[in-house]
């Protein structure tokens, strides 16, 4: 076990150092810096003398080895610097900005795996037309570009009947409802994709554990269809289904910056666009470092239940 | 995927060269498929010859026709600026399938690449590009995409050549992974003894295995190009509207007027989803295609309700079980004909014969267990008064387990890997008996006590896979005694266990049946088996009995030349220092059974007679009886 958790680690740093250092890099390489963005935001000139005084303040005329070594000792004391236009701790701009992201990608999750892992069983077991509707329903799912079905949800169901917010984000904390609101046309977007993910790996997944020896065996023990398919098959099928779920929720952080942009979340995707558009910096690293934090804990999340659902895996 | 080698291959020493399956069945047979791949075709082919033909301006703009429905002059209408929608979608079509393809190429080269070297190599080289694919996947991926378009803004081929390494790493790991097990298959190993160098191998015995799971990694990898494309050209990060019409573009066009004019989010947004739809749907026949088998319904057990249910037969016999007419056939092909046996209450009943003869078909059609599109089409078996054939899945899974007991040849891979033996038996138990869990769980420890387990508790708290080969199968005759049957079918039990744990394995039977006084059908080619332990023997060869008889009658006399052959090759018989006699030639496949004897191409004693039609069974005696017109020529050494 110590042995798992030091592995775990190293191998999380050693993400969120590449991340990081890559983010680093990209940006530096980008056309224009944020420099230039800042001075063309207060006036339409500037001389050369300006430029070099602008980029000297923000820190950016440094090598970029210095530039990162500073950015990781702000780390290790708990700081991800400060927004270049508005000197604000990157923390405090980002802060906010968690909530709306993490509310529509676990939301996701949840519909996904509860909703696909149903209509995968149900697609797997019946040939008739049930079987039928389900995989119309995955396909139509896998197919319609997500940020189309927005438009058309948005339209249809917030403009022409108003039962949800064009866009926007409610805080849970004080309006529980209208946090749910919220986020229900930006889940079922994203969710489309996903459900239909989820219910072909389950499908696909039931189908190849009912043919396996072990469920002719249980058959022959004289044990009911129930038991054998929602009690052993779907524990097995459940192993690989927990590993897609798991890359499901760091493919929807990505996701997300999609959807705020259609629907006006004021979250992390949004951030990340407006900030990689301004080069500032410390505010795309900082968005970086929380979507590595999520990944390292989809991870594990994923690594504790595969070990929970398959003995092997606990014992190695 | 796996690589067939018949067994009757591997006892003859020879290694055949399978070829994949896909080369046989293709995608002519899967509809679906075939109209997704013409689309595809026509798409690009229409986008390329079209606008050259159409002498429309793609930017020619008509106020006054502007945001029109589909008429004759423009079939899906006009946008916001009165142009044509059709035009500039097939216009933005040839951009489209240029991204799509840098991004496939990027994809394939490096998932290929890369897993083929990790899968042929092994050691540091795969894990290094193991680490590395397992890195890349934990990018946040859209973090990097944008990163990349900040770098080269609005460069289309720079962002699909990320997208192709983001997802690479998902086709490694299939790659990798067919790879391996390829490798390691027998005639791969073979063709490396033979002298091939690793690029003849690769190119020659392992490419081919990849091209169907390749097929389906990329086509799903372009169906999910297509909406990364569209999604960042709608957000004017790539392809912007400035750079002409693309898929992206348009639907964001669509947006701005979507609440006056929602006809134009229709054929901007339709035609993403059928690329998408065609590229997944060609994914999914693929792989039907190469895998060989549809997923649907697999769990659908109709058990033997839909056998034809055979006429009612008020001659009551004595027998626990008694077989008439059994006819067994897998789609349309028949693999076991018109066999029929009795079993009697405490009797042990060998069936015996070489393999593919249809002895463990023969053995799961009595408990309705067969696999796939296994069908009994004919015949009758009775169970204690109980007619089977016709019997639905509810009440055959009643008498499972509580009158009728099933072991399987291979007792590790009939026992479920993620529950712990004891939690397995407890299940069975209670099946069976209205006990409590603590009863049960009593009754699990006398259970694995019945199986010579000198330590119950322990093995209860043990996984499958903490079992070795005897303990699994000791487990497995615990699991099939726990419902207390009447009569245990064991299908060849000892086969798959070292020659150490089958002496043991066969004490247990041995012991239990004096113990239980149960009947037992054993299935084995092993003539020490069936002498050791049966009363009476049923040869089978080539789907049908061809010899029944008490066991010591058919070792001193056999009737049928198939059971005499089968004597003579038997190594317990055999004279020390002697070559070992066989019988020339093989076990015709179903398919090819001769239109007489079955036997008769083998057989010394053949003559037209015995090639002109079926041969029926003649009763010798009570117990004995032979399918063969010069069974009296045999004669007793």
């Amino acid at each position: 076990m110590v042995r798992e958790t030091v592995r775990w680690l190293v191998s999380s740093l050693v993400l969120l150092f590449v991340v990081t250092a890559l983010t680093f890099v990209l940006v530096s390489l980008a056309p224009g810096d944020a420099a230039r963005s800042v001075l063309s935001g207060q006036s339409t000139g500037y001389t050369n003398q300006q430029y070099q005084q602008m980029r000297h303040l923000l820190g950016i005329d440094q090598p970029l080895p210095v530039q990162y070594w500073h950015w990781l000792d702000g780390l290790l004391h708990g700081s991800l610097g400060t927004d270049l236009f508005n000197g604000q701790p990157v923390t405090d701009a980002l802060a906010g900005r968690i909530g709306p992201s993490l509310s529509i990608v676990l939301g996701t999750v949840l519909v996904a795996g509860l909703v696909g892992v149903g209509l995968g069983i149900v697609s797997a077991r019946r040939a008739g037309i049930a079987g039928r509707i389900v995989d119309v329903i995955t396909l139509g799912g896998f197919a319609v570009p997500n940020f189309w079905l927005a438009l058309v949800l948005v339209e249809l169901l917030a403009v022409k009947v108003a039962a949800f917010p064009a866009g926007g984000y409610v805080p849970p904390a004080g309006d529980p409802a209208g946090w749910i609101r919220s986020i229900v046309l930006p889940v079922i977007t994203l969710s489309a994709g996903a459900v239909a993910l989820i219910a072909k790996q389950t499908r696909d997944c039931m189908a190849d554990v009912l043919s396996r020896e072990f469920v002719t065996m249980l058959r022959a023990r004289g044990l009911g269809t129930a038991s054998i398919v929602y009690r052993h098959a779907l524990r097995n099928a459940a192993i690989p289904v927990v590993t897609v779920l798991g890359l499901l929720l760091i493919n929807l952080l990505g996701g997300t910056v999609l959807i705020e942009a259609v629907f006006a979340v004021p979250g992390l995707g949004q951030e990340a666009v407006t900030a990689s558009g301004t080069h500032n910096l410390p505010v795309i690293e900082g968005i970086a470092f929380y979507f590595t934090i999520a990944v390292v804990v989809a991870n594990l999340l994923v690594d504790l239940s595969y070990r929970r659902l398959n003995p092997k895996a606990r014992a190695s | 995927m796996s690589v067939v080698v018949t067994p009757a291959a591997r006892d003859a020493g020879a290694v055949t060269v399978p070829t994949p399956r896909a080369n046989r069945r293709g995608l002519r047979h899967k509809p679906l498929g075939l109209v997704s791949a013409c689309y595809l075709v026509v798409l690009a082919a229409a986008s390329l010859i079209v606008p050259g033909l159409v002498s429309v301006d793609p930017e020619a703009q008509d106020l006054s026709h502007a945001l029109a429905g589909p008429s004759a002059a423009h079939w899906l209408g006009t946008d916001r600026l009165g142009r044509d929608v059709l035009v500039r979608l097939l216009v933005s079509t040839p951009g489209t399938l240029v991204d799509i393809a840098e991004a496939v190429v990027v994809f394939t080269v490096l998932g290929v690449g890369l897993g083929v070297l990790a899968g042929f190599l092994g050691r540091w080289t795969d894990r290094t590009i193991s680490r590395f694919g397992d890195l890349v996947l934990a990018l946040p991926g859209i973090i990097v995409l944008l990163m990349v378009l900040a770098v080269f803004p609005g460069n289309d081929l720079a962002a699909m050549i990320a997208l192709g390494v983001l997802s690479s790493p998902v086709l490694l790991r299939v790659v990798r992974a067919v790879t391996i097990s390829t490798r390691n298959e027998l005639f791969v190993r073979a063709a490396r003894l033979s002298g091939l160098t690793t690029t003849q191998l690769i190119r020659r015995h392992i490419l081919p295995w990849l091209a169907g799971p390749i097929t389906v990694q990329v086509s799903l990898f372009a169906a999910a190009a297509v909406l990364a494309q569209a999604g960042l050209s709608f957000l004017g990060l790539a392809r912007p509207e400035t750079a002409g019409p693309s898929w992206g573009n348009m639907i964001a066009e669509a947006s701005n007027v979507i609440s006056t004019d929602g006809w134009l989010l229709v054929p901007t947004g339709g035609i993403v989803a059928i690329t998408v739809l065609a590229l997944g749907l060609l994914g999914d026949a693929v792989r039907d295609v190469t895998v060989g088998r549809s997923t649907r319904g697999a769990g659908r057990w109709t058990g033997l309700s839909d056998a034809p249910r055979p006429p009612d037969d008020t001659t009551a016999t004595a027998a626990l079980l008694s077989v008439r007419g059994l006819t067994v056939g897998f789609a349309g092909t028949t693999v076991v004909r018109d066999v029929a046996f009795d079993v009697r209450a405490g009797e042990t009943v060998g069936i015996v014969g070489e393999s593919g003869c249809g002895k463990t078909v023969t053995a799961r059609s009595l408990l309705g267990l067969l696999p796939g599109d296994g069908r009994v089409t004919a015949g009758s078996i009775r169970f204690d008064g109980t007619e089977l054939v016709g019997l639905d899945e509810r009440r055959l899974a009643g008498l499972r387990g509580s009158r009728i007991g099933f072991v399987a040849q291979d007792p590790m891979n009939g026992l479920d890997p993620t529950f712990r033996v004891g939690s397995q038996l407890v299940e069975v138990i209670r099946r069976h008996q209205a006990l409590s869990r603590r009863a049960a769980r009593q009754r699990t420890r006398e259970l694995l006590e019945l199986v010579q387990f000198a330590e119950p508790e322990q093995v209860a708290r043990r996984y499958p896979h903490e079992l070795s080969g005897g303990m699994a199968q000791r487990v497995g005759i615990a699991l099939a005694l726990a419902g207390d049957p009447d009569l245990l079918i064991a299908d060849e039990p000892t086969t798959a266990l070292d020659v150490t744990v089958q002496a043991e394995i066969l004490d247990l039977l041995r012991g239990l049946r004096s113990r239980l006084g149960m009947a037992i059908i054993l299935v084995t080619h092993d003539w020490g088996v069936l002498a050791d332990l049966c009363d009476r023997a049923v040869v089978m060869y080539a789907g049908e009995v061809v010899e029944q008889a008490g066991i010591g009658d058919l070792y001193r006399a056999p009737r049928h030349p198939y059971t005499e052959g089968l004597l003579a090759a038997n190594p317990h018989r055999a004279p020390v220092g002697d070559a070992l006699p066989a019988i020339a030639g093989t076990v015709p496949t179903p398919s090819a059974w001769p239109g007489g004897c079955h036997f008769a191409p083998r057989c010394r004693f053949a003559t037209e007679q015995c090639r002109a039609e079926r041969v029926a069974v003649t009763v010798l005696s009570r117990d004995r009886s032979t399918r063969c017109l010069h069974f009296d020529q045999l004669v007793v050494p």
